[in-house]
């Protein structure tokens, strides 16, 4: 849809709302009950073709998680540790701090194969190991962004400029939501900032109705979502109904649409605030459940609630959940801040999917997990002196990313890096190729699902991508 | 006449006859040419030359034709375009029954030539105003160009806006406030018949015009008060660009004066600091500070901003495509786009001394004092031996990277955070300004670099002397900077690069202009004066329609060109040609002048339609672009915050200053990196205008951002007005706006003694300037009984709605409070009916 054909819709709303006889109250008791489409941008919407997902996950680990210490073994690196690596293998390497002239470190971990399928993961990460058959392991992620905005960017809109929307929006945009009662694209949060802040979840130059509603950790879960001190249920209602029926008049006094969208905005508003409650109410959710995600516990509790809430938000008719956790970017004490993070979120995570798959969710619901790049196979040490210090730097070369669910095929490796996994040297996938294929499960030819802005169709893969054919069921 | 069945849902009947040149040729040239063309021809072939083109055309069988198989394929990969949607069903038969047709060029067909004869690059007309019918609605000529079209095609206009109506109208559009219930009385009871234009002249002359008219500007300039990315560094001093943009328009000054200070006031000779200053509209793009970012690429980014936004600003072209290839769409080369570039690559940031009044005078009184100690402190401590070692380790690291890791990674950060930092260390320091020496000391005293930070006893020691330092630099009378720009002596030419990459290289360049616009000044080696100069030169055809556009927009909701950022091929074509080249050969001849392109349009009978819509109308004018009546617009975000502080009494209407912040719930500006930069304001600054409030680039005032205020990144030609639940949310709830509703309660009781009824009306003047009706006043008269019901019921939470200081009756004043709320969110308050 080009903003244009979004005004003619609007237009033409108000052409049948009139049309029929004058401004009705009959037209605007269809437009409040968003029966007949479509005057409500988040109706739900059919994609290009049948699709596998209905709903996103995306678990986005900010800041480069170390793939080489979780999720892509690489025993080479043990003949290099301690030692640059010559020149002929670093020819044209470019990293964001360090030097391709630094040392190798070789990874402390043990890994070992889980499951049917015998994918390799890390001791950090027994949890996620543990779902080995329903996950399905890129280790053969790459991307062109060294530093953190502009990778968070190009993984989120698909370009490293400021100001396009991101995959949450696009999909909002073109699926809507089939929640009544929530925003359909909502990001939950983790952890310290993120370098892309609000950024990761903008609709850019998309309508704001299809921005992600960030759902906060304190205070209102959504801005401004509680009354007021004083204000009861009872006064807000009482208030909003006058509020409508003023509106109302005026709306048949000038006959502008735009008042019949705010008085259904009004009413969607008081049903977020009367529903949120009862999403965020645990209360029903056995001790088991509770346990199985690690809530009302640490280090898992932050992480675990934003997981068992994600499922809830889906099973609510929610579209896409972004949950942002920070920061993974391990630049020094690798060992022990990498620990910290996999002890905050490998459970939970794990829980996520088997909870998915145990509702039934995870068929219709597609779970990403991953950062904007990798880490490098070399040493980053600020501090000389300090070898305990030793970090790594970012490696957008060669990383790896995991998905489960929602169409995509479980138990299976895509892709392979060099034995020091410094380079792909099999199954490259680009974000753009990612980003496709995530568009694929939907529903969508990412090449069609498109929005005209300063002159030209724009899309989240920029001008590339294509559907990576073996990750998909 | 496509949009209008497409609206009607039915597909138009093809008659015998395709119109080539209507209905064919935008196809073939928006879909088809770009890689079939004059510019590429993919497989050889180009459908802008007939011999080429039939090679995938049949004469009168469209079935035969591959062209037609192609573009009605479902196969993607092999359906044309590749790109973008598929061509429409009406869009296949539209050509299916060209070419069954014969599948007829016309004999003079060439698409390329027929570019720059595009509209927006023809020199202005000077049309006279068509006669009309119904001469006796004309107030000013405006009006004989919108009636003559409406009269063609059968259309009364409506009639004028009921008086407070339009009084509002005017109010909200000139300086951005509602009307004062003093203003509504003196307006009613004014029955001279010019009592409108006086009140135009009056609200002109009032300094909240600038601020009004600042804002439009500032979303073109893309004005922030942080840096953006990661790290988003506050600007402390970015607000003296925006102080200077409400001075220049409350001053009216002419708008080629207006452009020339802000590309190239330090190119002026003499320039003042008010001329430099203005420069910091080109200081409003992003800064980078991530220490990893390569400079060169971060340099690259920022003047790739400053050209499309001086694009967009006064040419209204979107020349960003020709960073990359040459403009598909507009004659813009690749080369040209580099050009343009070149000017500002020309150029450096400078921090400048731009004290305000009196500020020099306490400043250099106190100097010797703050240097004496200063530099006893600095002796103490040994600094200046210390930083020169830093200093020299630091010009090794950058003669010799890899040598050591830790020196890189200070040469990386120190790059990122002191503006300037190579050629700084490279000037000889006695030759280094003492403001320059200074925050070179400074950084070395906060950041000392790895040599030091393994001894912790110096490391400690200089901690020391940087806090002492920094508290004796509080003490210091304050001098105030600003943000601007400067030649860069050194400069040579610029190289253009492959495909925007910034790291390929492409051929060298040197400053210039567009081939589609008059030849610049200055002997083939024009300055960014002379490309300001030519902006705004009267033979320049875009800046002068480009600006009254702008103006247009703001007055109607949609410019006379709807596409007020892209006059180019892609963008739309004007609704009133003639009125717009009128309207802009006006503007220059009144001087440039913006207050009295103004006064024309919102005196014209145009602007005093009423906006209530005509069902008649829908059909034939859908989108209100004929203004057979003038547009319901809801107010931007920051109106919506000034109307709601004004209305409840609480409004600071101080202008100018420094930005403020105003509270927030905690946790919004704790997302960006590095934690929470808001210090809440404290005071009557809390109540400033919206346009006041910190823009901080990646934890936006969440009341901008859910009211469409853009995200200050590019530059902003037209902002959208959304209708959403977090808006409605925003208003009821937050904290601002519920106080300002228990303000207004307050103000009402306080102000009115008497019965519901006169309070009511009390508190329509003052939030919508007008008088209930019947209806109104009995629907609001049951809430405020129904709404006393339940505070009788609840009884509890009457002292939280109403203080009890306030000496007034506490349950009337909660009761009150509901009934304000609901005025408040109203959608006619947040419109500009």
């Amino acid at each position: 849809m080009t903003e244009r054909e979004f005004r003619l819709i609007q237009t033409r709303r108000s052409f049948l709302t009139r049309g029929a006889g004058g401004i009705g109250m009959l037209a605007l008791a269809e437009l409040l009950q968003g029966s007949e489409g479509p005057p409500n941008p988040l109706a739900p919407k059919k994609p290009h073709f049948p699709a596998r997902a209905k709903n996103v996950i995306f678990m986005f680990m900010e800041g480069g998680p170390s793939q080489m210490d979780l999720f892509d073994p690489k025993p080479g690196l043990a003949k290099w540790n301690g030692r640059p690596l010559p020149p002929s293998m670093t020819k044209g390497l470019q990293l964001a701090f360090i030097k391709p002239t630094a040392a190798v470190m070789a990874s402390p971990r043990t890994f070992k194969p889980y499951g049917q399928s015998g994918i390799e993961f890390s001791d950090y990460i027994p949890h996620t190991a543990s779902c080995a058959d329903d996950i399905c392991m890129v280790r053969s992620m790459y991307s062109e962004a060294f530093n953190h905005h502009p990778g968070q960017l190009l993984l989120m809109t698909g370009s490293t400029q400021f100001g396009r929307p991101t995959m949450g929006a696009w999909v909002t945009y073109g699926l809507g939501s089939e929640s009544q009662n929530l925003p359909g694209f909502v990001v939950l949060s983790s952890g310290a900032g993120t370098s892309g802040g609000a950024s990761n979840f903008m609709s850019g130059f998309l309508p704001s109705h299809y921005q992600g509603t960030m759902f906060r950790n304190s205070g209102d879960p959504i801005l401004y979502l509680s009354n007021p001190g004083g204000v009861s249920n009872q006064t807000q209602r009482a208030g909003l109904d006058a509020l409508r029926d003023l509106n109302q008049q005026r709306f048949e006094k000038t006959g502008d649409v735009e008042i019949a969208s705010r008085i259904a905005a009004y009413e969607l508003a008081f049903r977020m605030q009367m529903s949120a409650p009862e999403l965020l109410d645990f209360s029903k959710e056995s001790k088991q459940t509770l346990d199985m995600y690690g809530v009302g516990r640490e280090p898992t509790n932050q992480f675990g609630t934003n997981c068992l809430l994600a499922r809830r938000l889906v099973e609510r008719g929610v579209r896409f959940v972004l949950m942002m956790h920070a920061s993974w970017d391990d630049h020094t004490n690798l060992n022990k801040k990498l620990k910290r993070n996999c002890d905050i979120s490998d459970q939970p995570a794990a829980a996520l999917l088997k909870d998915l798959k145990r509702t039934g969710l995870l068929d219709s619901t597609l779970v990403i997990w991953g950062g904007e790049f990798g880490r490098t196979p070399m040493v980053e040490i600020r501090n000389t002196q300090d070898p305990e210090n030793a970090g790594r730097d970012h490696h957008p070369l060669a990383y790896s990313m995991w998905v489960a669910g929602g169409g995509m095929k479980g138990g299976q490796v895509i892709g392979q890096t060099d034995e020091l996994g410094l380079s792909i040297v099999e199954d490259k996938v680009h974000i753009h190729d990612l980003q496709a294929t995530i568009m694929h499960c939907l529903g969508f030819d990412h090449e069609r699902l498109t929005f005209r802005h300063m002159g030209r169709d724009y899309r989240l893969t920029d001008l590339g991508g294509s559907v990576v054919k073996k990750m998909l069921a | 006449m496509i949009r209008l069945w497409m609206l009607l849902g039915c597909v138009p009947f093809l008659h015998a006859s395709v119109d080539f040149s209507k209905d064919v040729a935008p196809l073939l040239e928006t879909r088809c040419q770009m890689c079939h063309g004059a510019k590429q021809q993919m497989s050889g072939l180009r459908l802008d030359q007939p011999d080429s083109a039939l090679r995938v055309i049949t004469p009168g069988s469209s079935a035969a034709s591959k062209l037609i198989e192609r573009v009605s394929s479902s196969k993607p990969g092999f359906r044309m375009p590749p790109v973008g949607a598929p061509l429409t069903e009406k869009e296949v038969a539209t050509l299916k029954a060209w070419i069954d047709e014969g599948a007829k060029f016309p004999a003079a067909y060439n698409p390329g030539a027929a570019k720059l004869e595009h509209w927006s690059f023809l020199p202005i007309g000077h049309p006279a105003p068509p006669t009309v019918k119904n001469a006796a609605w004309v107030r000013n000529p405006i009006d004989a160009f919108i009636l003559a079209k409406l009269e063609s095609q059968g259309i009364a206009p409506s009639p004028e806006a009921p008086k407070l109506t339009l009084l509002r109208r005017v109010t909200l559009d000139l300086t951005g406030l509602p009307p004062t219930p003093e203003e509504v009385g003196a307006f009613l009871t004014d029955t001279r018949p010019d009592a409108y234009e006086r009140v135009v002249d009056r609200l002109l002359q009032s300094r909240h015009y600038g601020e009004r008219w600042a804002r439009p500007w500032l979303d073109l300039a893309h004005y922030a008060d942080s840096d953006g990315y990661e790290k988003d560094q506050v600007r402390p001093f970015a607000w003296r660009y925006r102080n200077w943009v409400i001075n220049a328009l409350n001053n009216d000054m002419p708008f080629t004066e207006f452009t020339i200070d802000q590309l190239a006031g330090d190119l002026l000779p003499h320039p003042t600091t008010a001329q430099l200053v203005a420069t910091g509209f080109l200081r409003n793009t992003l800064t980078n500070r991530e220490a990893g970012v390569d400079r060169a690429e971060a340099r690259y980014e920022q003047l790739v901003n400053r050209v499309n936004t001086m694009s967009t600003t006064w040419l209204g072209l979107t020349v960003g495509c020709a960073q990359c290839h040459d403009h598909k769409y507009d004659p813009i080369t690749n080369k040209e786009f580099y050009q343009f570039y070149a000017f500002f690559d020309a150029a450096d940031e400078t921090t400048i001394e731009a004290p305000l009044a009196g500020e020099r005078e306490r400043y250099e009184a106190a100097l010797p004092h703050y240097l004496g100690q200063r530099g006893n402190i600095l002796d103490y401590y040994n600094v200046p031996e210390l930083q020169k070692e830093w200093e020299n380790k630091l010009r090794f690291a950058i003669a010799n990277p890899g040598k050591n890791l830790e020196w890189d990674f200070s040469i990386t950060s120190m790059r990122a955070m002191v503006d300037g930092a190579e050629k700084l260390l490279k000037t000889d320091p006695s030759k280094r300004s003492p403001r320059d020496q200074r925050r070179l000391t400074d950084y070395f005293l906060s950041t000392p670099g790895p040599d030091i930070g393994h001894q912790p006893e110096i490391r400690d020691r200089l901690r020391e002397a940087y806090g002492k330092i920094m508290a004796l630099e509080a003490e210091l009378p304050p001098l105030t900077l600003a943000m601007a720009m400067e030649p860069e002596p050194d400069y040579h030419g610029s190289i253009t690069r492959i495909k925007g990459d910034y790291k390929a290289m492409g051929v060298p360049v040197q400053p210039g202009g567009l081939h589609i616009l008059p030849p610049l000044p200055g002997n083939g080696k024009p300055t960014r004066l002379e490309l300001a100069q030519s902006l705004v030169a009267p033979n320049n055809p875009l800046t002068p329609r480009v600006t009254v556009n702008r103006a247009w927009q703001e007055l109607f909701g949609r410019g006379i060109v709807r596409t007020s950022e892209d006059f180019g091929t892609t963008g739309e074509k004007p609704s009133h040609p003639q009125l717009l080249d009128w309207l802009a050969t006006r503007f220059i001849e009144d001087g440039w002048s913006m207050k009295k392109l103004h006064r024309l349009i919102v005196t014209s009978a145009t602007y005093r339609q009423s906006s209530d819509t005509r069902p008649e109308l829908l059909s034939k004018d859908p989108d209100n672009s004929l203004l057979a009546r003038q547009t319901r617009l809801r107010l931007p975000a920051e109106l919506i915050r000034d109307a709601t502080l004004s209305a409840s009494g609480l409004l600071d209407a101080r202008i100018g200053g420094p930005s403020v912040m105003p509270p927030q719930p905690a946790g919004v500006a704790e997302l960006g990196y590095g934690g929470s930069k808001w210090k809440e304001s404290k005071g009557s600054d809390r109540y400033r205008r919206g346009l006041y409030i910190h823009f901080q680039r990646t934890t936006p005032y969440p009341q901008l951002i859910n009211f469409d205020a853009p995200d200050s990144n590019v530059a902003c030609s037209r902002r959208r007005a959304s209708n959403t639940p977090l808006q409605s949310l925003n208003l009821l709830n937050d904290p601002v706006f519920f106080e300002a509703a228990q303000s207004l309660a307050a103000r009402v009781l306080r102000a009115r003694r008497g019965s519901f009824a006169e309070r009511l009306d009390y508190a329509f003047d003052l939030t919508l300037g007008r008088k209930a009706d019947a209806k109104e006043r009995e629907r609001l008269a049951r809430y405020y009984d129904q709404q006393l019901g339940i505070l009788d019921r609840e009884g509890y939470t009457i002292a939280k709605l109403a203080p009890s200081d306030s000496g007034l009756d506490q349950r009337e004043l909660a009761a009150w409070v509901g009934v304000s709320r609901v005025l408040l969110n109203l959608d006619e308050f947040i419109t500009k009916e």
